[in-house]
């Protein structure tokens, strides 16, 4: 039961940044955050406890049997902790630490060293990565973040697929000396590596958020291309560096590694401080008193929960979220608020007349052009104006959630959510899509016991 | 060519020349042309897309990773050839002028740059191994710092003559970043040599792949960035709606802190910062009703203290938003006073936080120097004039006169408020909370 919505209004704006922004920091449209052991699912425990095992025994091993090279493992041991220590999250509140990847693909992928051939096996690699990883998540726990365990063990399950195949092959079959054959090899490894991250991800996700298995494939992949690229010529890179170059190879290679983190970083920051204005200067009209408090959360809470149950991706998603954020904008321009603020129950003229207005504020960055689309079109009726085509599905989905917030008001009640649901199924596909009535039932019937929506 | 004036027509034809006698004089025949191929190639992929900075009108490419690295292959005249190959740039709309400029100017540098790698003691030629390539490191972090200062001087030479940047407006601390991004960047030119005698120009294919990713992800972080600023400011726009007297007033306000705030020598981080806070001081406002926003007259108490309490609704608003902890002092206080009958906390002196001090200033002056329905805009001179008169009492000296230089030397081009719009709410107040030449009487009701 992912979303953890606190019942009655949403004002929870107790102390400067005590509840609010920060760990909201880097979540898109997940809308929901996770607290430590309790809400692990069982996908997630499997994947934990299956890495968990593999690390123990590499260890366990690595402990009995002592490093190879343990100037090699020390190197790029730091290297892990460090990148693990320079960890970021990505859109979609995905925590990833390009650094740390790298750095256990380059060690993995190693055939030699200056020259000579390196013999590590790929549990050694699995503990360094371990061990280096443990460290660098040490200071976060240190100051009170808690470590994903999911990811970790998805960082660390990637590493090890490369490493049992690649240390079989090296350097027995691939031997010392660089070959394209080597390479091509590395290459291969690293992508499927990379596909397989993506699918466990996608698994986890759909299990999570509760949206279709394609779908959440297509949304990692999109997120995981540019990023995993990235980091799988790092590690190649890394690899080949240490052959001509020897461990000079790990001072030299932390620049470049250090540009592609400081991009994502700030790509990352940017996306999250975007959200969180929005959903910020939201509330402006429930400042000016024209909505209930906390009707633009719950209404985009519940468009976003209703879009993925019906199939969106993140780019559409997000959109939608905006949209759903800002949908009331256009009441800003009104001389004074409407009594009670509630546009189901204005006047169609009045209220399309909002929706004019509020795309027309949202058109004027320049950059929301579909937002404010779906805003246009947010009260328009499923069967179209003046028999014309169905408005966007965003729009609809708002429409639905909007006419169930304003008759429930935030409220949790069963009655009366049930009531407000069975008034929309009753207009029959006139002003309401059935499809997204049934969806919102779905969703509501999903989340009202335990907690109001 | 035309429209630049005389000193840098000079220049250009200077550098030029220079570049061409420095590649004929090193005899380029004798060159090995594979390899320089390979590199001209690579400079010319990184040229044509260059990497966009957060510095107005210049653009910094990653192609110089490869100009580096010809000098520790190849030496310094095919360091010159490559970066002569900047003429060819496919960049669209580039005039002839510019890529001549680039061309010359790049050639010239990498020639420097192979001179003081190999001055410092850097032998030419593809390292072979570990042996070999330890000791490149010190020539090679030489040639590169020679590069980037030669780069720099050039550049900020040209931008004199032409006469674009005054003497004063060089931002020492922006120039630091740039040089270290150059030194990070360059790390790729000694990557590409290390790795050439393995993979030969493989290596360049790998070197760049993640750091045109690395570029990407930058361009998405531009384009976010600039998506965002649009966004703020619209919604700012849609809170003004109300009364068309305060349109681009946030806008204003954000332009005026930024000012003060780069004139008192606030780093970067800060002052991108108060752009924000800035533009969002007044978005409480929203929260004060719109009948004691435009009533004529005294307010009564009840109502004088509606009004206090917006720079409090202001910071409700945006507390959700990870900005520093400054920028939500400073929107919570911009009504404070530093002698103490400021609201909503009465602060005084140094207890008011920076940003506060310096919206207050930068609202109090775009509210003298706008339309009001009560008056006409105040010219500039005059509305100065009033903050040196509030500085001390109203006002802190400091950033009173930081602004006021400021606007003697940049001048003060504010954007005009538009036609008052027809139909929707355009309802005109009969004062103005921010104006500290018409206080707000407030009649006791006892």
């Amino acid at each position: 039961m992912p979303y953890g919505v606190a019942p009655g209004p949403l004002v929870p704006y107790g102390g400067r940044g005590a509840a609010g922004p920060r760990h909201e920091r880097g979540e898109t449209v997940t809308g929901e955050h996770r607290y430590g052991w309790q809400t692990l699912d069982s996908g997630q425990l499997l994947l934990i406890c299956g890495a968990g095992l593999l690390v123990v025994a590499a260890i366990a091993k690595t402990g009995a049997t002592g490093l190879v090279d343990s100037d090699l493992a020390l190197g790029f041991g730091v290297l892990i902790a460090v990148g693990e220590l320079a960890r970021l999250t990505m859109p979609g509140n995905r925590e990833v630490a390009p650094i740390a990847t790298a750095g256990a693909l380059g060690y993995t992928l190693l055939f030699s060293v200056g020259g000579s051939e390196t013999t590590h096996t790929a549990l050694e690699v699995v503990a360094v990565t371990a061990v280096g990883m443990i460290l660098g998540a040490l200071p976060h726990l240190a100051v009170g973040r808690a470590p994903r365990l999911d990811a970790m063990a998805r960082r660390v399950l990637a590493v090890a697929l490369v490493a049992f195949v690649y240390r079989f092959l090296v350097p027995d079959v691939l031997g010392k000396e660089y070959k394209w054959t080597t390479l091509a090899v590395m290459t291969v490894l690293v992508v499927l590596a990379v596909l397989a991250d993506a699918v466990i991800a996608a698994m986890l996700r759909a299990e999570q958020v509760r949206t279709a298995f394609g779908v959440a494939v297509r949304d990692e992949l999109r997120i995981a291309a540019p990023l995993g690229a990235a980091v799988g010529a790092s590690g190649i890179l890394l690899a080949l560096a240490a052959h001509s170059m020897g461990m000079a190879a790990l001072l030299v290679f932390a620049a470049p590694l250090l540009v592609t983190q400081i991009a994502f970083r700030k790509y990352a920051g940017i996306r999250a401080t975007y959200l969180q204005t929005v959903r910020a200067l939201s509330r402006v009209t429930e400042v000016g008193g024209y909505v209930e408090p906390g009707h633009s959360r719950r209404v985009s809470r519940l468009a976003v929960a209703v879009g993925r149950e019906l199939g969106l991706s993140e780019p559409e998603l997000l959109e939608l979220e905006y949209a759903a954020l800002m949908h009331d904008i256009g009441q800003l321009s009104l001389r004074d608020p409407i009594p009670g603020g509630a546009t189901v129950l204005t006047e169609p003229a009045q209220a399309r007349r909002i929706a004019e207005l509020g795309a027309a504020v949202i058109r004027q960055t320049g950059v929301l052009d579909r937002v404010a689309e779906i805003v246009r079109c947010q009260c328009d009726p499923y069967r179209g104006l003046d028999g014309g085509t169905p408005p966007p599905l965003a729009s609809r989905i708002i429409k639905v959630a909007n006419a169930y917030d304003d008759l429930l008001g935030g409220s949790a009640d069963r009655d009366r959510a049930a009531a407000a649901l069975e008034r929309m199924r009753l207009d029959g596909g006139s002003e309401y899509d059935p499809a997204v009535v049934e969806a919102a039932s779905r969703v509501i019937e999903r989340l009202t016991p335990l907690h109001g929506l | 060519m035309r429209g630049l004036p005389w000193p840098a027509r000079l220049y250009l034809v200077v550098l030029t020349a220079g570049a061409a006698a420095v590649i004929v004089q090193g005899r380029p025949g004798t060159l090995d042309w594979r390899p320089l191929m390979v590199l001209a190639l690579l400079f010319l992929v990184c040229e044509s897309v260059p990497t966009l900075l957060n510095i107005r009108e210049a653009a910094m490419s990653v192609s110089f990773s490869a100009v580096l690295a010809s000098v520790v292959l190849l030496g310094p005249t095919a360091a010159a050839i490559v970066g002569s190959v900047a003429v060819l740039s496919v960049r669209p709309g580039l005039p002839l002028v510019k890529r001549l400029y680039n061309g010359a100017q790049f050639a010239l540098c990498g020639y420097a740059a192979g001179v003081a790698f190999t001055e410092f003691g850097g032998s030419t030629g593809v390292p072979r191994d570990v042996e070999a390539f330890i000791p490149l490191i010190a020539p090679f972090a030489a040639a590169a710092v020679t590069y980037a200062l030669l780069n720099f001087a050039m550049m900020g030479l040209l931008l004199r003559l032409a006469g674009n940047v005054g003497a004063g407006q060089i931002r020492w601390r922006s120039m630091g970043q740039l040089f270290l991004s150059y030194m990070g960047y360059a790390t790729f030119g000694l990557l590409i040599a290390g790795l050439w005698s393995s993979v030969k120009s493989i290596a360049a294919v790998l070197v760049l792949l993640p750091l045109f990713i690395a570029r990407w992800a930058f361009g998405q972080y531009l384009a976010q960035q600039r998506a965002y600023d649009a966004t703020i400011a619209a919604l700012c726009q849609a809170v003004e709606t109300k009364d068309y007297y305060t349109r681009g007033h946030s806008e204003r306000v954000s332009k005026a802190s930024v000012m003060i705030a780069e004139e008192i020598g606030m780093g970067t981080e800060r002052v991108g910062a108060i752009r924000y806070a800035g533009m969002l001081h007044d978005v409480g406002k929203l929260g004060v009703p719109t009948k004691v926003l435009q009533k004529d007259g005294a307010l009564t108490e009840e109502e004088y203290a509606a009004i206090q309490l917006h720079p409090m609704r202001g910071l409700e608003i945006v507390r959700g938003i990870d900005f520093l902890d400054e920028a939500y002092a400073g929107i919570m206080h911009h009504h404070e006073r530093m002698d103490g009958r400021g609201y909503p906390m009465g602060l005084a002196g140094p207890e008011i936080p920076e940003f506060a001090r310096v919206i207050a200033v930068a609202d109090a002056f775009d509210s003298m120097t706008s339309d009001r329905s009560y008056r006409g805009a105040r010219p500039v001179e005059v509305a100065l004039d009033e903050l040196r008169k509030g500085a001390g009492t109203q006002f802190d000296p400091v950033m009173v006169n930081a602004f006021i230089k400021a606007v003697e030397r940049e001048g003060w081009r504010p954007t005009r408020s538009a036609l008052p719009p027809d139909g929707v709410a355009a309802e005109a107040a009969a004062k103005d909370h921010d104006d500290p030449t018409v206080p707000i009487q407030v009649v006791s009701e006892r």
